[in-house]
């Protein structure tokens, strides 16, 4: 491992609007971010490959017209889809929070499983946007450093942040058994959660996030990124959140997945 | 340039056009194994308004495309950009197809009218691009929305029943399923020239006659100003300056009420005069007056920008605004509150070089939830159904420009049934180099954002008059549709330029449109305009339009020529569209040309100071109330819970949840508040730049049930309220500045202004008294509703945002309890009196002496508990508000709970509290005295706390328990005994964990 800071590349669109946050806790872990719009990247996607991890923040990109991060979608899979995928092939990871979870779903990029039902990612079951803090219990394929059961409180804010699928319920638990689930909502004490307000969306399985079995491709619903501090928690870290903020060591979680020749 | 294109066209061009031309159809619609919240709400709404339906509605989402694709071509369209693959299925139809009879009779199409703006259209055609499709020349897409119903109806009344359940006739219409569809026919190109309008020869009646007819909403003194000054220039005006006149002249933009000179009397109830007074400039010599005095160094920009703006650190400030919409949200709630919001960040992002907004806020006066259907005046919606549109507008614009909409409250009262309130308010920082700005002669006039049409047109006259019953079909054109991605490209695109320095100056189009945004860049330059330049959203708008236009998402910036080039691939990087209307001159001159012919030509000097201002009476009659006959302390309890879940104490947390009240990871003081997130915070806590401790704190104000008695004391009711909910949350009273928005009915009328005068008044006392003084405002003058002969005003209400800067948000405190055997304290004396309370208004004790602020002793009780937050003497603090005593250590004990049996309690005596005069034992427990709060102290901590206390009015009145229950003792007796889970739920929180299935 060099002393080189690995090098973010933060997607920016119309309509994104967490790229504030999300670059301050790269940056809180030790990256070096870079924010491009993707018409410039659409015109020279090979610049994708100067970096390590490609982030889509939160937002409603195009807002959110025919279905959240559906023409956002379009443009990674159509304009970027290559140069993405020999990123990750050259051992760069793919995030996507929120939105950009939401893009990288209906692009094709995870669950990084062939075989599996199809999913999608819609309407909370109420139908309304919800914002809320959440608790997050990483699953067995995140792996580091997350162990399972690892809980994580983020702030869930969205109106289509469920995870769909053609039987919800026998094909969350395919899900599970195919190794793509990262992240399920759960209580205070970590047990999981289908109920609202713990899940605040109705997601099958209770499923908030997923991760590619390579472990590089990650993407989930809540925004770790706005934890920043014991202040930000509902109770000021009195003890139902956990005390301290993750947005940054989740950040660095992230960038401990990159295993591009840079970063060997 | 983005190839955006016109989503729709203005029926004035048009009726059934036979060029246009049958479209493809598609609707997807949700699988039928799929709950339908949509559907089910529809079907909800539908019987609602009197459907006998038994059955289902499915809810769908529909589309028009241009009959030249191709099956194949729409089928790509369908399966790559439309349908979601997992949860719909898609009904397509060709050009002149339609469902069979049976079923096409009872799908309902929810159309937007022609010239509405169709955002999604825009998006979807943009896409076509991504997909190797290329929209035909000429032709547009169309989104739509379908119901379709399974189950017996009767078609006839379904049609008529559905306009009003589904539909909003301002802004769509209901077509049935079984005809086909045609695009809207895009309107031809019109030829228009110089029109000049007669007028130096008209008598008194001929001007009104005009000004009726054109819409001007000018009076007989202007009218007869304008005319001696075109006979002066010895010629006619031209139709784009009478407009321009109308628009620079309004209430709205010139605020000619407040700013003009106003003769007060002040009559005793026989009528006899008691006192008189005179003001040259109210405005001036009241609200204004307290900042002159007070002048403190951290204000940076007062009353003279889009935006006040006061510091927040040396480098960086805070630009505040609070602007209404209540006209628009009245005609469309969702359209009129998002465009509320879409339009007070503009002011912030027009403030100075741009700031960059970091909070909103919104305030909503609406009717009586339980209103009768039958007891809705003609032309008017549901209270309901307002306050579910303008939650969903500020909801859906606040979210999509990712600016947390942070702080707010909900008003019920039956004075708002006709005539709603929507306050939108927004903050941004901006660095202190970029406050100052001024448009050099020789600068491009540049538009940049969204395109120009018919949109709004006379909004600025028309929200200077009284709503009436013809409102709703007469003013459409006065809609606006927001666009919040179009706003959220102009936020990205003008603060890259701004930190690039590629302009001097920027404004944003408000009311007035061009002519006010131009006009005011270019009062003391001059500018000439080509109007033909400006991108329309459709062909066929005359000059005049263009000029007046209150299109939403549009800015106009000062752009040096050499800038220019780097400006326009800044904006087309963003997909934004932006072009050069013209120039900066330096002959303080606006000169309007059309295609090289000049449609207009004025002195700015005329324009902006031309305006004439006579003398207006205004009269307030002072009434002796008698003293409030509280209910005996049993009565009173009795309607514990009733006072807990009234209107003005219930939670808004399911209001708040919809917002995203946490992006930019600012929100450290949250609306609400503890492990459950169900406690009511008081002032909102937010650090804008993260890594850096500096916060701004933010609390508002209103007290429409007190001004209504006296407008005096509800407005420093108000003013004190914002106060304490600054002070509560950390917020330091010397580094509080303040805004004032009045709500008025028609001023013209003596009795209206007169309370308008007392009002003002009482804000230049207040304002000196807490040393705050006021950086911003505005008012709307016109809330009042004609139904026959009856004229009827809404309650004098006067909205006080307050925002307080704070060196380290560490602190600050939050309104849940923390810690076991901590002490309560309350600080501040209660007084008897309980005019306009809540357990006044629920036990009917009728008009009765309100409560006002005791502006020697209330300084010090802000400084004291400042200081005590300051110094982490205390643990939770919450402000003393509606439901007094009693619904604060409520809302303290929920605030902390856990769920089940997990959380804290209070003990509560409130015979131990301070108390002034008379005040009743029910008083001390239900009393809305202003300036007190509810401390808690660790025992350890209560000596140091003691001494800061010691020369105002506090007690001990209770302690901290384990138990999440709120108990009242009255003589040692135990009188109330509720746990959380019975709090919640008279607070009407959502989702409290009992209520879980």
């Amino acid at each position: 491992m060099t002393a080189a800071r690995p090098r973010v590349l933060q997607l920016f669109a119309p309509g994104i609007n967490c790229d504030r946050e999300l670059r301050y806790a790269f940056e809180r872990a030790g990256a070096e971010v870079v924010e491009l719009h993707v018409s410039e990247l659409a015109a020279a996607p090979e610049r994708i490959l100067d970096f390590d991890l490609f982030a889509v923040p939160g937002g409603f990109s195009y807002g959110d017209d025919l279905g959240a991060g559906r023409v956002l979608a379009l443009q990674l899979e159509r304009r970027l889809g290559s140069a993405l995928r020999e990123l990750h092939a050259r051992g760069g990871v793919l995030f996507g929070v929120c939105n950009g979870f939401q893009a990288l779903l209906k692009a094709g990029f995870l669950p990084g499983v062939d075989g599996l039902p199809p999913l999608s990612l819609t309407w909370n079951a109420s139908h309304r946007f919800e914002c809320r803090w959440s608790r997050l219990r990483a699953e067995a394929p995140l792996g580091e450093p997350w162990p399972e059961g690892t809980v994580v409180a983020a702030v869930s804010a969205h109106a289509e942040g469920r995870i769909v699928l053609p039987d919800d319920e026998r094909d969350a638990a395919t899900l599970m058994e195919a190794g793509v689930v990262a992240f399920r909502y759960c209580d205070e004490e970590g047990r999981p959660r289908t109920d609202f307000p713990h899940c605040p969306s109705g997601s099958a399985g209770g499923i908030a996030g997923l991760v590619a079995p390579c472990g590089r491709i990650l993407g989930l619903m809540p925004h770790p990124e706005r934890n920043l501090s014991r202040l930000h928690l509902p109770d000021r870290g009195d003890g139902a959140w956990g005390g301290e903020g993750v947005a940054a060591s989740f950040c660095a979680g992230l960038l401990s997945r990159i295993r591009t020749p840079a970063s060997r | 340039m983005p190839s955006s294109s016109p989503s729709s066209v203005p029926t004035s061009a048009a009726g059934p056009d036979a060029a246009a031309p049958p479209a493809w159809r598609v609707e997807l619609e949700l699988r039928p194994e799929r709950a339908d919240p949509v559907g089910d709400r529809a079907a909800e709404a539908l019987r609602h308004r009197g459907l006998r339906f038994e059955g289902v509605v499915r809810s769908g989402r529909g589309y028009l495309l241009p009959p030249e694709f191709d099956a194949a071509a729409v089928e790509r369209i369908v399966e790559e950009l439309l349908r979601d693959p997992v949860t719909e299925f898609a009904r397509v139809l060709e050009p002149g197809a339609a469902q069979d009879p049976a079923t096409g009779r009872r799908t309902l199409l929810v159309r937007r009218v022609a010239g509405v703006t169709d955002p999604e259209a825009q998006t979807a055609a943009r896409a076509l691009d991504l997909l190797g499709l290329a929209l035909p020349e000429g032709r547009t897409l169309e989104s739509y929305r379908s119901f379709r119903l399974v189950g017996e109806v009767e078609p006839e009344a379904l049609l008529r029943v559905a306009e009003r359940a589904l539909a909003n006739p301002v802004i769509e219409e209901v077509v049935t399923g079984d005809r086909p569809l045609r695009l809207r026919p895009v309107p031809a190109p019109r030829r228009f020239g110089r029109v000049e309008v007669g007028l130096r020869d008209l008598d008194d009646e001929a001007l009104l006659r005009l000004s009726r007819e054109r819409s001007l909403a000018l009076d007989l003194a202007e009218m007869r100003a304008l005319r001696d000054f075109y006979r002066e220039a010895g010629r006619e005006p031209t139709d784009v300056e009478l407009e321009t006149f109308a628009q620079t002249w309004s209430e709205h933009c010139k605020h000619k009420t407040l700013t003009g000179p106003v003769r007060l009397r002040e009559l005793a109830p026989d009528g006899t005069v008691l006192a008189e007074r005179r003001y040259r400039n109210l405005l001036r010599e009241t609200v204004f007056e307290a900042t002159l005095r007070l002048s403190p160094e951290w204000c940076w920009s007062v009353f003279r920008d889009n935006a006040g703006v006061v510091a927040l650190t040396d480098e960086l400030g805070v630009a505040i605004k609070v602007e209404t919409h209540n006209h628009p949200s009245a005609l469309d709630p969702y359209g009129g509150a998002g465009t509320g919001i879409g339009g007070v960040l503009r002011d912030i992002l027009g403030t100075g070089l741009g700031a960059r907004p970091f909070a909103n806020l919104d305030v909503f006066c609406v009717g009586p939830e339980d209103l009768p259907l039958d007891a809705l005046p003609p032309g008017t919606m549901h209270p309901n159904r307002i306050l579910e549109g303008v939650v969903a507008g500020v909801r859906d614009y606040g979210n999509r420009m990712g600016v947390p909409t942070v702080a707010g409250t909900v008003v019920r009262h039956p004075g708002y049934v006709a005539n709603p309130l929507v306050y939108c308010g927004s903050l941004g920082t901006i660095p202190r180099a970029m406050v100052e700005k001024a448009a050099r002669p020789g600068d491009l006039v540049v538009a940049f954002g969204g395109r120009t049409g018919r949109d709004g047109i006379h909004g600025a006259t028309f929200s200077s008059e009284a709503l009436h019953e013809e409102s709703e079909t007469a003013d459409a054109a006065a809609v606006q549709i927001g666009d919040p991605i179009t706003e959220k490209k102009v936020l990205d695109v003008l603060l890259e330029a701004r930190d690039l320095g590629l302009f001097h100056a920027v404004t944003d189009c408000g009311a007035g449109g061009f002519s006010s945004a131009v006009g005011e860049m270019g009062e003391e330059t001059g500018a000439e305009v080509d109007l033909e330049r400006a991108p329309l959203k459709y062909p066929g708008l005359a000059p005049w339009e263009v000029w007046v236009s209150e299109a939403q998402e549009r800015m106009v910036a000062a752009v040096p020529p050499e800038a220019w080039e780097r400006f326009r691939e800044l904006c087309a990087r963003h997909e934004v569209e932006a072009v050069v209307l013209g120039r900066f001159t330096d002959d303080r001159r606006l000169l309007l040309r059309w295609h090289g012919e000049v449609v207009g030509e004025l002195p700015m000097e005329f324009l902006h100071a031309g305006v004439p201002q006579p003398e207006r009476d205004a009269v307030v009659v002072r009434h002796d109330l008698p003293a409030t006959a509280w209910p005996d302390l049993a009565a009173a309890l009795e309607r514990f819970d009733a006072v807990l879940g009234h209107p003005q104490v219930r939670s808004k947390e399911a209001v708040v949840r919809q917002y995203d009240h946490e992006v930019q990871a600012a929100t450290v003081g949250k609306p609400y508040q503890g492990a459950l997130g169900h406690g009511p915070g008081d002032g909102v806590v937010l650090q804008p730049e993260p890594g850096r401790p500096e916060g701004v704190v933010l609390g508002l104000g209103l007290a429409p049930r007190i001004a209504e008695l006296d407008a005096h004391a509800g407005a420093l009711c108000a003013l004190d309220e914002a106060m304490r909910n600054v002070v509560a949350a950390g917020g330091d009273p010397h580094r509080t500045a303040v805004l004032d928005n009045f709500c008025w009915g028609d001023c013209r009328k003596p009795d209206r202004f007169g309370s308008l005068v007392r009002a003002a008044e009482a804000c230049l006392e207040g304002a000196l008294a807490y040393g705050t003084p006021f950086v911003s405002g505005k008012d709307s003058l016109n809330n009042e509703y004609r139904v026959g002969d009856e004229e009827r005003a809404i309650p004098p209400t006067l909205l006080i945002t307050a925002v307080s800067v704070v060196p380290d948000v560490a602190r600050t405190a939050t309104t849940p309890l923390r810690r076991p055997d901590d002490l309560l304290v309350l600080v501040g004396a209660t007084g008897p009196e309980g005019g306009g309370s809540v357990l006044a208004d629920l036990c009917g004790v009728g008009a009765s002496r309100p409560p006002r602020p005791d502006l020697d002793r209330a300084p010090e009780v802000f400084h004291a508990v400042h200081g005590a937050i300051a110094a982490g003497e205390v643990s939770a603090c919450h402000d003393l508000a509606e439901g007094g005593l009693a619904a604060a250590a409520a809302e303290m004990v929920v605030g902390a709970w856990r769920g089940g049996d997990r959380g804290l309690g209070v003990r509560l005596e409130p015979e131990r509290a301070f108390a002034r005069g008379e005040a009743p034992l029910t008083a001390r427990l239900f009393a809305e005295t202003p300036t007190r709060f509810l401390l808690t102290v660790a025992p350890d901590d209560y000596d140091a706390l003691r001494s800061r206390l010691a020369p105002l009015p506090h007690a001990v009145v209770g302690v901290v328990t384990e138990r999440p229950e709120l108990v009242v003792l009255a003589d040692g007796e135990e009188v109330l005994r509720r746990d959380a889970a019975a709090l919640a739920r008279a607070l009407h929180v959502p989702f409290a964990p009992d209520a879980q299935p």
